[in-house]
């Protein structure tokens, strides 16, 4: 059974079902995150106290993760124009780095969480580490569902290239965009975390 | 869209774009180290934040090239995120004292 509107437009929102769709989920995860930055805003103005980003947590390895993310964005577009060229060795090529990426991002995410856990700075501690690692907690495991789907589009998903070559590009675009909105709620979550 | 031209065209966006990225990225750490006083220092970085995210989704997310339903969908998002961004933030401001 075919699945309608994989690759042309429906009539009435001039979008292939996939596009939409994902786009639906997305303002369902602006959602989820914008309640938690209220959460984080409203804790903020509410404490007595508030430490500096900078005088708890690790800004030049998290500066790092940042051009680590930011990279991914740009190698995951290639991966979707290198398929447009009709180029699979490239798209395999930069969908390979934006996975690599992924996983630069959580080896320092692991580094940053372990010196923390080993100095005794748990959620438990204070306000501030409970919603820090709260946030940031929940955007890696939002980095890991995007590998999980990069890594089967670049591997065994990558068979749909052969017998539809289109829906296999829309689905890259779509997977791409859920990629690029967890780069940009990193690019928010930096500075207000790490920053201020 | 799938005309070669085209997608050179966009490739050498998606560099010129992920340039200015980095650029930004130095810029908002650099500014950090100033220690600014905190509603100038939450501005900048809300403000730099913002023109690094509205570059992803311009250029990365192709929102700049979308249909209009998608910033209907996105325009009502963002209508109802700071409704509940503000409405606690005002009850905050504005208390019943006994």
């Amino acid at each position: 059974m075919e699945i309608p509107y994989t690759v042309a437009e429906r009539p009435d929102t001039g979008l292939n079902n996939g596009k939409i769709g994902i786009w639906l989920f997305l303002a369902s995860e602006v959602m989820l995150f914008g309640a938690l930055f209220a959460t984080y805003l409203m804790l903020r103005i509410g404490a007595a106290v508030w430490p500096r980003g900078d005088s708890i947590l690790n800004v030049p390895l998290a500066t790092v993760n940042t051009i680590v993310l930011i990279s991914s964005s740009v190698t995951m577009v290639m991966a979707w124009a290198s398929l447009k060229r009709n180029d699979f060795g490239k798209f395999r090529l930069f969908q390979g780095l934006t996975v690599l990426a992924g996983f630069g991002f959580l080896t320092i995410k692991y580094i940053e969480y372990s010196a923390k856990f080993h100095h005794g700075l748990l959620p438990s501690k204070n306000t501030f580490l409970a919603i820090y690692f709260l946030l940031t907690g929940l955007h890696g495991l939002h980095v890991i569902g995007g590998m999980v789907v990069n890594g089967y589009l670049w591997g065994p998903g990558a068979k749909l290239w052969k017998t539809d070559p289109e829906h296999f590009t829309n689905r890259v675009e779509n997977s791409g965009l859920f990629w690029h909105f967890v780069d940009l709620v990193w690019i928010f979550l930096f500075p207000v975390l790490y920053l201020l | 869209m799938g005309d070669h031209a085209d997608i050179d065209r966009q490739v050498r966006t998606y560099i010129m774009v992920f340039v200015t990225l980095m650029a930004l990225t130095i810029i908002t750490v650099a500014i950090s180290r100033l220690h600014l006083p905190i509603p100038a220092a939450v501005a900048v970085a809300l403000i730099v934040a913002t023109i690094k995210g509205g570059l992803v989704a311009s250029y990365f997310m192709h929102l700049i090239s979308e249909r209009k339903l998608i910033y209907w969908v996105l325009g009502f998002t963002v209508l109802c995120f700071f409704t509940v961004l503000l409405l606690p933030l005002w009850t905050h401001f504005d208390p019943i004292h006994n």
